[in-house]
Parts: structure tokens; C-alpha cells; sequence
């Protein structure tokens, strides 16, 4: 993984950690809290320094990674004219919305289960100022407007100053350029104060290893920053070098991502406590072609063929590799788990179901040994791999694969599965050519 | 030109990977190089000085530095680093590496999740600087009978099968490592094989991207097509189209990107890497590779159709007289079984017809009209040189000065004792030699050591009088116990005569002259000792023969001072010992009234 998106409310948090550092000249006063359910509100309002929650007009939305949330109606901050939300509705409202599930516009659908609430702040459009940096080719950009909000996203061309900064630009030169391409919309007042912030902001959004960084709108009042919207991607590489300047924020699953299966779960975790590899995707738990398949780029090929050759991706059934040396028995629970997922249903056309076991040819991996761990799952799989009427290719090379091919052919034949076995004579995906022929 | 790697090639290989190193190794020795292709290895935590690999059924030693910089100022040909360090200081050692002007045209990093930030950095600064950056995240590049980055290929096997053993006619480039070798093994199938090969890495931000390669490979004329492994995500291979189209790319490019299936998945499903993902319509794999067709590019239908396209564009190569007929080249075979070797010898051989001191046969250094003394002997098997007559002279001097000093030392008593207790030479001699140490024998090596520790910080005399009170030590080499500044010890006078006479130089003997003003002016006896001058004037010696301040040192580490007096004292010892046995004394017991006893009740506990 690389670039990550973090919660508005982390964000927000990062921002404050470091705000004297990088923001001198302005006041930032950080009111957030995350909660995920109205009690957990009513209790924050009782600790020391949240006072603020029971005395101030509230705003209160899901934080989830989704933006566009005023479109979706999502944002509460008015119960009958804008800044009258009371502590009390806010809580309410959250229980409301983690009580069912939730559709958005664009289709994504999930139940919302964390929410940021802050002060409302009253303010006018004029006020209001967008600013955001990302990476774009090998150069950072930053993207500077005199106009925020929802204004900004319509009219993008006309109103948004992009300045590239190159990796290797000096700080002098950097603010020079920043200095040079200011928004010519900014009020004459403001504009000394806007070009200081959009330095300090780059500045902030780079030392901190962001991969993006968007404050949309960012409301100045005098030296009162007012961060009222913030998306952020932070690149996760960095982390080991960052300690808890990233103050701990956690990387969420997207909002509407479905839940991985038991399964998944079962593999994801068996990854992360091994050196290998192992990674496992049902695409479609009734599909007929289901793989194994050693290796990230063979993997996609082997997707990629499969798609092609069968005319039908939903025949796919799974996506997925092992790879990185694992053990036998590493090997042995990632079959385990394939075979028992490819032996629940039945085709519903009635026709056999397809095994590729499939790799590139290996650098290092001992191809016997990882293969003595699929037929010990053969073992285990094999009669119910016969009432599916399995058929299995396997195609593979590298160290001791002639071992390897011969082991699982002898078990397959034992045990009375049917079987084919390639080397690297073969191109490593024409089983699935010659697996859909017959 | 335009070729990556030739089979001149060396790198400097940042860790020790023994695995990968003795990779390369098997296949420079399978391909006849001339030369290693690891020139050294370098791992900052290691004490060692160099590392064993095997080189065919021999064995030969890597040497091993701490820092990139010794390395390449020892070996200022490898052009290439291997960067195999860690993703926390891949960034570091690239950095380290680029600043040192002149000395690498390759840096090839494989650590996988370096900041993108510092990746970035990393690959403008190594841009400035006209270093190519192969990755990071990769298995690296080969150059098939030249040169072979680390694992890439695997298994010799495999390798000679896929025919990376000698060059062929295609120049490859791919993404994933882990599809390179299979790319060999399709190409080698279809056509005559790689001439060279380069996996990019998988990071988001890599060095040399696409384009970068297929330009150099247009350059090679040993590079008559390409083949261009691309995957959905970024734009590189429009850059790619871009050449092809504006002619500054006229060979044959037979290029695919993988990851077609990513269009079924609107979302969610992550196809191959973390980069490996479509922001816009464009970085498909589906629209690159129309793109690429309509280009120009031979694009096959399918990923399962590219041996085909592969074979169909060689064979029409052929057919024009493109691509000729590529010779085999002899291989030798790497044994399947390798014993490592126990021991290292570099000073003598004697597995010829007669055996050698350094290369010199002993006839050719034995008899008088050789030319050859007993100096020259030390030289060739302690120093592994032939040194110019002064020194061999001043060693044999040192010898003969330090030959005996009478019955009474330690010693010569302890080894006379032991004679007398009926034992034989060789244990006598032992016992003596066995009291060889801190305060018998010892100055030497300590006087060497101190003088020229002051002397190369720059102390002055006084200074390093100061810092010896400070460090609570007796100045070694300096006091004798009758001697002094009146009544002169004529061993040191003759020792400094020589120098003067002979020696170019005597930097530290004039140091420790000064010292000894002062020491003198304080005491008379103070006076710079026969000990202090042999180890000082020794010091003297070397820095004239050429050896570095730090070869100077490990030879004082090594004990090579004290071996001088090992060797000439073992003289008198066995002359103290021949002694005892001609007068048959009887064996000694020392006398109990010269021994003070202080014996107590022990107390209970």
C-alpha cells in the first residue's frame, strides 16, 4: 500500500499537533470529536475541555472518507435556522443515522458509524478560501482559490491557481513561487495573511509525508483559521519515520466496501503473520473457475486470461496469490480454504468445475514443497472435489518443479482426480485456453 | 554503445547477501567472465574483512568495507551499486552513493515502500546526476552473458533453458519482477532470447521508467526488437506511444499491459500492486493497449497470445535478415557439490613442483649468492613483499639487537628453570616465550602504538606527555634503568645511526626525540629506550615503504612488532637453554629464606 486516506477528524488532529511549528501567526482551536453514537456524545460533553458541546451551536456529520457529504444530506447543522443544533439533537440524529443503512448519491451503500462534531461557525462566503496539495507526475502541486466551499468544485478552471513545486525546489524559491501565483480574488486585505498560510500549509502537507491534503473551505478571520472540511491521504511508507506525528490515526475501510467474508478474513490474517504472501478475493462465490495461483503478476494474468478466454467473468470465481516462499503448511490452509469456497455449490449450468493452479516460473520457491501442501488438501477435498467434478491444471516452473508436477499428478491419479500437469515448455496461462477447449 | 551492462562490469553490493552474490558469481563463472562481477560488498555492521564465495569449484574472497565511499576509492571501476539495503535506508545509501562524483553509471535499489517523498527525491537527484536508478521494488536487469543483477533469472538451470546466458536480439522491459523471468522463458521459446533485460520495480515512483529503457535499448545495436510488459495504472506507456510515433523509436516494439480484468470491478478489488490501479479511462490496461496499437505497437489479442506475436515479429526479423544466427557459446558447468574451504593461506604455496615464499621459490631466496636475507625472508612471508635493502637490514638488525639481554630477565630465567627441570628445548623455549608480554618484551609494541597515536593527532611533545599523566599510563619506550643521557645506551645510538643513514625519512623517531628532551630535562635515566626505538623507528619504516596509516596500525594489532621479538629473543632462549644442558645443573629449587611467608588460619565462613 502506499497512499492512504485518514479520517477528517485525524486530520484535524495532526493539524493541531503541529500547529504552533508551522502556523505561528495564526490561531487553530481544534473543537472535533469522533464518536459513534449519541451516548458517546453525551459522555464526551461531560469531560474537562469539551465543555463547549453543551454551550455552543453544533455541526455534526459522518467521517467516514465519503465527501459530498452536504449533497447527501448529511450534514446537520440546523434544526430550524442554521447554528441552533443543541447537544441533545445531535445525539439523536447520530443514533438515528447508525440505525439503518445508508445510500448515497453515487450508490454506495453502508451504515454510517463515525461522526465528527464541531462548533458551528457562522461566517459568510466571502470568508471563505480553498487550498489543497497532492502529487502530480514527479512534482507537488498546490491549488489555491479566493473562493471556497461548494463554489470552487464548479468553475474549477477559472477559479483555482495550480503552482508545481518540483521535489528538489528550495524553501526561498518555493515561497516565491507561492508569493507569485497568490489568486488574484484575494481580498487586498487578506492577501499577505493568505500567502503566509498557503506557505506554511505546503510546507505542513510535505514535512508530514501527505500524499493529499484539502481544506475546502478553509474560513480566515482575521489570524482564526477555521478548518471546516478536511480530506487528507497520508503515504503510509513514511510512517516508520513519522513516530506519532501522525498522532495514531488509523486507515478505515472505505465507506460501502463490503465486509470481507470469513474466508478473506481467515487469509488476511494468515498473511499478516507470515514472511509469504497470501491474499484471497471471491469475486463470485458460485462461479465455476477458480484459481491458485502463485505469484502477484501471474496472478492478474491468469484474471486477465480468464476474463478473456471464458467470455463470462462471473465464470470467475476468486482472484488471489500465494506467493514469497510460504510453509507447506501455509500452502496447505490457503488450498484448504479454495477448496472448500470452490466445493459449496454446485455449477448452477451443471457443468464441471475448473482448478488452475498456476504460477510463473519461480526465482527461489521450492515448487515441490509448496505443492506437498495442496495435496495434502487433496487429500483432505478430494471426494467433494469429485461430486463437483473438478478438473484440474496445473502449470508451474522454477526450483525442483519436476518434483513438484510429478507429486501432484501421482496424488491427483490416487486419488482419482482428474488432472494435467505443464512446465515452463508451456505458456504459463495456456491451461486455462486448453482448461476451457474441452 | 548504449548497452546497460558489458562483461566488464562490476558492482559494489550494498549488504551481504551471500545468497544473491554467490548468484551472480555462479553465473559470471557459467559464462566465462573474466573478472567477478562482484568487485566488493559493503555492510557497515560487519567486522569482517572480506567474504568466501565460491567462483566454479574454487573459492575467492570479496573484500568488505564499512561505507559505500572506501569501496568504490578501492575499486574505482565498479560502476554499478547494488543497493539491496532495507526501505528505511535504500534512500540513504542511493543518496550516499550519487554523491560520489564520477564513480557509478547504476544504482539498482530493491527495498519496496521507500517514501514516496524520499523515492522522489532519490530519483531527481540520481536524474541531475545522469545516474540511471533501476527501481526501487525490483528484481533488477540483466545483460545475458555480461552481466546479471542478483536473483534475477533464478536457478542456473532455468537460466541457461531461458538462454540468459548469452545475449540475444530482444531487449525486454517489464514492471513486475515476477513476470520477467517468465518473459525470458516466452522469448527464448519463441525467439532467440534477451540481449537485455530490464525489470523497473513496482513503486509508484521508480527511477527508469518504460521509456527510459526502450531509448537505450533503440541505441544498443545488440537489440534488434523489444517487448514492453505494461500493467493498468499511469501513463508511462503513452510516453512509449509518444516515441514510436514522433520516429525517435524505429524498432519493432511488442508491448502488452496486464490487468484487462480490472474493468469488470468497478471498485474494490485490487488488481496486482498498490499502483497497479486506473485513476482515469486512459490508464487501463484496455485503453493503453489500443493505444499502443494504434501506434504502431504490436499488440496481441490477449496476454495468452504474446508467445505468438513474439514468435510471428522474430520470424519476420529473421526473414529480412534483421536478426542472424546466434552462436553458442561454450559454458563451463558450477559443481553440484561444493565443499567450502577450512582454511585460507596467502603466503606460501606448496602444491607446485617447489614451494614458495610469496611466490618466490625457496631455492631463489635460500643460499647466500640469492641475494637473500633472513630479512628479506620476513618480508615476503610476514609482509607479502619484497622489501628494498635498508629495511630487510634494519629487521635484521632489530633481530640481532634484541637477541639476548643475560640470564637474569624473566624470560631467559624462566626457560633456564624449566632446562633444569629435565624439560626439552622445545618446552624450555616455550616457557620463556610464554613470558613474552605486557612487561617483558612489551614496549616495543607499545611505543609504536602511543608515539604514533599522538603523532597522527597532531599532538606535540608536551601535549602528549599531558594526555599520557591524564590517561595514567608510563610513556613505553621512554626510562631505562642505567642507562641515561651521560652514559648513552650504544644499542639506540647504532639503531639511530642506521636510520639516519639510510632511512628516506624518520618522522616519528624525530617526535620522540623531542619527547625525550623534555622527558630528560626532568630525569636523566629518562631517556628513549632500545624498545621505543625499534617499534618507533619500525613505524618510520613502513611509512616509508608506502603502507597506510591504517595498515600500520593493524600490523601493531596484529602483533607484528612483538613478533620481532619473538623471534629474535627465541635466539638467546635456546641459547640460555643449549646452556643449561652442557653444564647439567641440577634442577633448581628456589631457597625458602628468600621467600617471605605470611600464612594465616584461613577464616571459617
Amino acid at each position: 500500500m502506499a497512499q492512504r486516506a485518514i479520517r477528517e477528524y485525524d486530520g484535524k488532529a495532526i493539524f493541531s499537533k503541529h500547529w504552533e511549528k508551522y502556523f505561528s501567526g495564526f490561531h487553530y482551536g481544534f473543537k472535533s470529536v469522533l464518536v459513534t453514537s449519541g451516548d458517546e456524545l453525551r459522555a464526551k460533553a461531560q469531560e474537562h475541555g469539551f465543555e463547549w458541546l453543551k454551550q455552543e451551536p453544533l455541526v455534526a456529520k459522518p467521517d467516514m472518507l465519503f465527501g459530498k457529504r452536504g449533497k447527501n444530506n448529511l450534514v446537520l447543522f440546523k434544526t430550524n435556522k442554521p447554528g441552533d443544533v443543541t447537544l441533545e439533537e445531535a445525539a439523536k440524529w447520530i443514533d438515528e443515522k447508525i440505525s439503518h443503512e445508508t445510500i448515497l448519491l453515487s450508490g454506495q451503500k453502508g451504515t454510517l458509524t463515525h461522526f465528527i462534531i464541531e462548533p458551528f461557525t457562522p461566517h459568510s462566503q466571502d470568508q471563505e478560501y480553498y487550498i489543497s496539495a497532492t502529487t502530480v507526475g514527479e512534482d507537488d502541486v498546490l491549488y489555491l482559490s479566493a473562493e471556497g466551499g461548494m463554489e470552487v468544485e464548479e468553475g474549477w478552471e477559472e477559479k483555482v491557481n495550480e503552482v508545481t513545486i518540483p521535489i528538489t525546489m528550495d524553501d526561498a524559491n518555493i515561497e516565491h513561487l507561492i508569493r507569485a501565483n497568490v489568486p488574484a480574488g484575494i481580498p487586498a486585505e487578506n492577501k499577505e495573511r493568505f500567502i503566509t498560510f498557503a506557505e506554511q500549509f505546503y510546507k505542513f502537507y510535505r514535512d508530514l509525508n501527505f500524499a493529499y491534503l484539502e481544506i475546502n473551505p478553509i474560513v480566515m478571520i482575521g489570524n482564526d483559521m477555521h478548518i471546516l472540511d478536511l480530506v487528507a491521504r497520508l503515504d503510509d511508507t513514511a510512517g516508520f519515520m513519522m513516530g506519532d506525528a501522525w498522532c495514531g490515526a488509523e486507515f478505515p475501510t472505505a465507506f460501502g466496501m463490503e465486509d470481507q467474508s470469513p474466508e478473506e478474513k481467515a487469509i488476511a490474517e494468515a498473511d499478516s503473520k507470515s514472511g509469504a504472501s497470501l491474499k484471497l478475493t471471491v469475486l463470485n462465490p458460485m462461479g465455476r473457475i477458480w484459481t491458485m495461483v502463485a505469484g502477484g503478476g501471474a496472478s492478474v494474468v491468469y484474471a486477465d486470461t480468464i476474463a478473456d478466454l471464458s467470455g463470462n467473468v462471473s465464470d470467475l470465481a476468486n482472484y488471489g496469490e500465494y506467493s514469497g516462499g510460504p510453509t507447506t503448511g501455509e500452502t496447505k490452509f490457503y488450498a484448504d480454504t479454495v477448496l472448500d469456497l470452490m466445493t459449496r455449490h454446485k455449477d448452477p449450468k451443471g457443468r464441471d468445475k475448473i482448478l488452475i493452479i498456476g504460477g510463473a516460473i519461480a526465482n527461489f520457491t521450492d515448487v515441490a514443497k509448496t505443492f506437498t501442501g495442496i495435496i495434502q488438501s487433496f487429500e483432505t477435498y478430494a471426494e467433494r472435489m469429485k461430486e463437483h467434478n473438478t478438473r484440474i491444471y496445473v502449470r508451474r516452473g522454477g526450483p525442483n518443479y519436476e518434483k513438484g508436477l510429478k507429486d501432484i499428478k501421482e496424488a491427483a491419479d490416487r486419488l482419482g482426480l482428474y488432472i494435467e500437469v505443464y512446465g515452463p515448455e508451456t505458456h504459463v496461462t495456456d491451461i486455462v485456453r486448453m482448461a476451457l477447449e474441452k | 554503445m548504449g548497452a546497460l551492462f558489458t562483461k566488464d562490469t562490476q558492482a559494489i553490493f550494498w549488504n551481504n547477501n551471500a545468497s544473491a552474490i554467490q548468484r551472480m558469481l555462479d553465473y559470471d563463472y557459467v559464462i566465462n567472465r573474466a573478472k567477478p562481477s562482484v568487485a566488493a560488498i559493503v555492510a557497515p555492521t560487519s567486522g569482517n574483512k572480506f567474504e568466501k564465495f565460491f567462483y566454479g569449484p574454487d573459492e575467492v574472497m570479496v573484500p568488505v568495507f564499512r561505507n559505500t565511499v572506501e569501496a568504490a576509492a578501492a575499486f574505482p571501476n565498479a560502476d554499478v551499486l547494488l543497493n539491496f539495503a532495507s526501505f528505511r535506508t535504500a534512500y540513504d545509501v542511493t543518496m550516499e552513493a550519487i554523491a560520489i562524483k564520477g564513480q557509478f553509471k547504476t544504482v539498482m535499489v530493491t527495498a519496496e515502500g521507500i517514501p514516496e517523498r524520499l523515492a522522489r527525491k532519490m530519483n531527481q537527484a540520481a536524474r541531475d546526476a545522469g545516474v540511471v536508478v533501476i527501481g526501487p521494488a525490483t528484481v533488477g536487469g540483466i545483460a545475458p552473458g555480461a552481466f546479471k543483477i542478483a536473483n534475477v533469472g533464478g536457478t542456473i538451470e532455468n537460466i541457461i533453458n531461458s538462454k540468459l546466458h548469452r545475449a540475444g536480439s530482444c531487449g525486454l522491459v517489464t514492471r513486475s519482477g515476477g513476470l520477467f523471468n517468465e518473459l525470458s522463458n516466452i522469448i527464448s521459446i519463441n525467439a532467440d532470447g534477451i540481449a537485455e533485460g530490464v525489470a523497473i520495480g513496482g513503486d509508484r515512483f521508480v527511477g527508469s521508467v518504460f521509456i527510459d529503457n526502450l531509448l537505450r535499448m533503440e541505441r544498443n545495436p545488440e537489440v534488434k526488437y523489444m517487448v514492453l510488459l505494461g500493467e493498468v495504472g499511469g501513463t508511462e506507456e503513452y510516453k512509449v506511444i509518444e516515441a514510436v510515433k514522433s520516429g525517435k523509436i524505429k524498432k519493432p516494439i511488442i508491448a502488452w499491459c496486464i490487468g484487462t480484468i480490472a474493468k469488470h470491478f468497478s471498485s474494490g478489488v485490487q488488481f496486482g500492486h498498490a499502483g497497479a490501479s486506473a485513476n482515469a479511462d486512459a490508464e487501463t490496461a484496455a485503453a493503453k493497449n489500443e493505444a499502443m496499437a494504434a501506434a504502431g505497437i504490436y499488440v496481441p489479442s490477449s496476454f495468452n497470445d504474446l508467445p505468438a506475436k513474439i514468435a510471428e515479429v522474430y520470424g519476420k526479423l529473421r526473414a529480412e535478415g534483421v536478426i542472424g544466427e546466434i552462436a553458442e557459446p561454450e559454458l563451463k558447468t558450477v559443481p553440484k557439490v561444493r565443499r567450502k574451504k577450512e582454511f585460507i593461506c596467502t603466503i606460501s604455496d606448496d602444491r607446485g613442483d617447489e614451494a614458495t615464499y610469496a611466490g618466490y621459490p625457496i631455492s631463489s631466496v635460500a643460499t647466500p649468492e640469492t641475494g637473500f636475507g633472513i630479512g628479506d625472508v620476513i618480508s615476503l612471508l610476514w609482509f607479502k613483499k619484497r622489501y628494498p635493502k635498508w629495511a630487510t637490514d634494519y629487521l635484521e638488525t632489530v633481530i640481532k639487537t634484541v637477541a639476548d639481554h643475560g640470564p637474569a630477565v624473566s624470560g631467559a630465567h624462566n626457560a633456564k628453570v624449566t632446562a633444569r627441570a629435565g624439560k626439552d628445548v622445545i618446552s624450555s623455549l616455550v616457557t620463556g616465550l610464554l613470558t613474552i608480554g605486557p612487561r617483558f618484551g612489551g614496549a616495543i609494541d607499545d611505543a609504536a602504538k602511543y608515539f604514533k597515536y599522538a603523532n597522527d593527532r597532531g599532538m606535540s611533545p608536551a601535549e602528549f606527555i599531558d594526555y599520557m599523566k591524564k590517561e595514567g599510563k608510563t610513556i613505553s619506550g621512554i626510562g631505562h634503568r642505567i642507562k641515561s643521557v651521560r652514559n648513552p645506551d650504544l644499542r639506540v645510538s647504532g639503531l639511530k645511526k642506521y636510520a639516519a643513514e639510510h632511512f628516506p625519512a624518520t618522522p616519528l623517531l624525530d617526535f620522540a626525540l623531542e619527547v625525550e628532551k623534555l622527558t630528560t630535562s626532568k630525569k636523566d635515566n629518562l631517556i628513549l629506550n632500545v624498545d621505543g626505538t625499534i617499534g618507533i623507528l619500525m613505524v618510520d619504516m613502513w611509512r616509508a615503504l608506502g603502507y597506510s596509516e591504517e595498515e600500520i596500525d593493524g600490523f601493531i594489532d596484529a602483533g607484528a612488532l612483538n613478533a620481532f621479538f619473538v623471534v629474535g629473543r627465541s635466539i638467546g632462549f635456546i641459547g640460555h637453554i643449549l646452556d643449561e644442558k652442557r653444564l647439567g645443573m641440577p634442577m633448581y629449587r628456589h631457597p625458602t629464606d628468600d621467600i617471605l611467608y605470611n600464612v594465616e588460619l584461613a577464616d571459617e565462613i
